[in-house]
């Protein structure tokens, strides 16, 4: 690992402050992505900005219909949360199968979005649950924000301070987990919220991803049966040591159907 | 970059100057010379360097000293009472013989102890294999790893410990 400036403000104002101007210096929530690139030499920033200190970024608020969680709240705390568990059960899920329980006690739902692995669990639920992430400069919608492999609608220094999921009537996660990694090789994450039904794909394509058909079924027949037959296509889907773009697709629909049974019961 | 650290080491203060970019790890072994918590791999999935950082198991690998700043950090040099009594979940591995080679026992039994602890003392098996799923483990299998743990959990409750 390359040397670096570490600075640990305590608030947001010095830690947007602290990252201003500087092209080369990088956020830390959790670390657990970012500890391991630097220490395999595949950044080398100049200043690190640990957002640990800042108290004002971590905790989990119901306000209304939804469940506003902090950027610096770590999957465990996600997971464990009453409040997650009550309105959301699918979500605290979700958090509690992201990689193992030391990721889990570290890694936050801040880092993960903003560094929007394709094989990463959050994206799925912000996407299907039609979240909004909260910047310190502005809102994104779930639609907006992830743009592509490792790309989101963050601009330089700025920072996700929370997100904010709405309640959902049914809603289910299932990843079929690489079983070395835990990353999901496919996760979907189905959701019936007042907005619609929404069907979120994440580990299958560069980027999370809706699947239209599926949630156009979904919404006149909220069964697996309506999902039995649509089949989504290969292309341009991930393929690698782990799984063919053709069994990733084929994932799609068996994740998808197990989700809405799961989400049904 | 260097910067001044301390926090509490298995009870005991302990500090130093370090690099930035000097792991939680690295500060144990090599400026403590506390040689129990090992590495085991490069990519944060071995688990053979897992530590109590306030109360919860972290990879100290993947973690900087710098942000240990003020902690409580406990490694398995601050498990045994004494030489002749080891803490429950040590005497567990002893007696299930639950290590072969012995690599990857110092992050187990940390994990190990978190796990019993957050699950409130009673775990079942599939829990066990579930929770381990962050220590990687080259000889044993496993399969005495689960036993050990399984035991360990109501002698660390009678135990108070
Ligand atoms: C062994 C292992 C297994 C894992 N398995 C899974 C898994 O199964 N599923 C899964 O989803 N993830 C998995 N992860 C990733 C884990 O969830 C990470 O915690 C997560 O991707 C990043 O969160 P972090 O808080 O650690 O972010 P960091 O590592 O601190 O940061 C990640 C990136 O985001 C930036 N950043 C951090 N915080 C912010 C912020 N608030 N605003 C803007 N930018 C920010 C950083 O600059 C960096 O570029 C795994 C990781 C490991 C090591
Ligand atoms: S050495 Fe820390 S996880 Fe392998
Ligand atoms: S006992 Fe050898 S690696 Fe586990």
């Amino acid at each position: 690992m390359y040397d670096f400036h570490y600075h640990r403000p305590k608030t947001l104002a010095d830690a947007a402050n602290l990252l201003k101007g500087k092209d080369e210096a990088r956020p830390m929530s959790g670390g657990m992505t970012l500890i391991p690139t630097l220490k395999q030499r595949l950044a080398r920033p100049s200043d690190v900005v640990d957002l640990g200190g800042i108290k004002e970024l971590a905790g989990i608020k119901v306000e209304g219909n939804n469940v506003v969680i902090g950027g610096m709240t770590r999957h465990a705390d996600v997971a464990s949360s009453a409040d997650v568990k009550g309105a959301i059960p699918a979500l605290a899920y979700l958090a509690g199968h992201i990689g193992d329980p030391q990721v889990r006690n570290r890694g936050t739902i801040g880092g993960s979005i903003a560094n929007n692995d394709p094989a990463a669990d959050y994206p799925g639920a912000v996407v299907a649950l039609n979240a909004t992430v909260t910047t310190n400069t502005g809102r994104h919608t779930a639609d907006n924000f992830f743009k592509g492999l490792f790309e989101t609608a963050l601009s330089d220094g700025e920072l996700v301070t929370s997100v904010s999921f709405p309640k959902a009537e049914k809603a289910a996660y299932m990843k079929f987990p690489n079983p070395a990694s835990r990353y999901a090789m496919v996760g979907v994450f189905v959701a019936k919220t007042a907005g619609g039904v929404r069907v979120a794909v994440t580990g299958a394509g560069p980027c999370v991803f809706r699947v239209k058909a599926m949630e156009d079924a979904l919404a006149k027949n909220f069964s697996s049966d309506a999902v039995k037959d649509i089949k989504i296509p290969a292309d341009g889907l991930n393929s690698d040591i782990h799984a063919s773009a053709e069994y990733r697709a084929h994932l799609v629909n068996v994740m998808a159907r197990r989700a809405v049974d799961a989400a049904n019961k | 970059m260097t910067i001044p650290v301390a926090m509490t080491v298995n009870g005991k203060p302990a500090s130093g100057k370090v690099e930035a970019r000097t792991l939680l790890v690295q500060f144990l072994r090599e400026h403590l010379g506390m040689t129990g918590t090992h590495v085991g791999c490069d990519t944060s999935q071995c688990g053979a360097c897992v530590v109590h950082v306030d109360g919860r198991s972290v990879k100290s690998c993947t973690m900087l000293a710098v942000q240990a700043e003020g902690a409580k950090v406990i490694t398995i040099e601050g498990l045994a009472e004494s030489a002749e009594k080891l803490h429950p979940m040590q005497e567990a591995f002893r007696e299930n013989h639950a290590l072969q080679c012995g690599f990857c026992t110092p992050g187990m039994v940390m994990s190990a102890i978190d796990m019993v602890k957050r699950h409130n003392y009673q775990l079942d098996e599939a829990t066990v294999r579930r929770e381990l799923e962050g220590n990687l483990c080259r000889c044993t299998g496993y399969h005495n790893i689960v036993k050990a743990i399984l035991a360990a959990a109501p002698a660390m409750k009678s135990a108070g410990v």
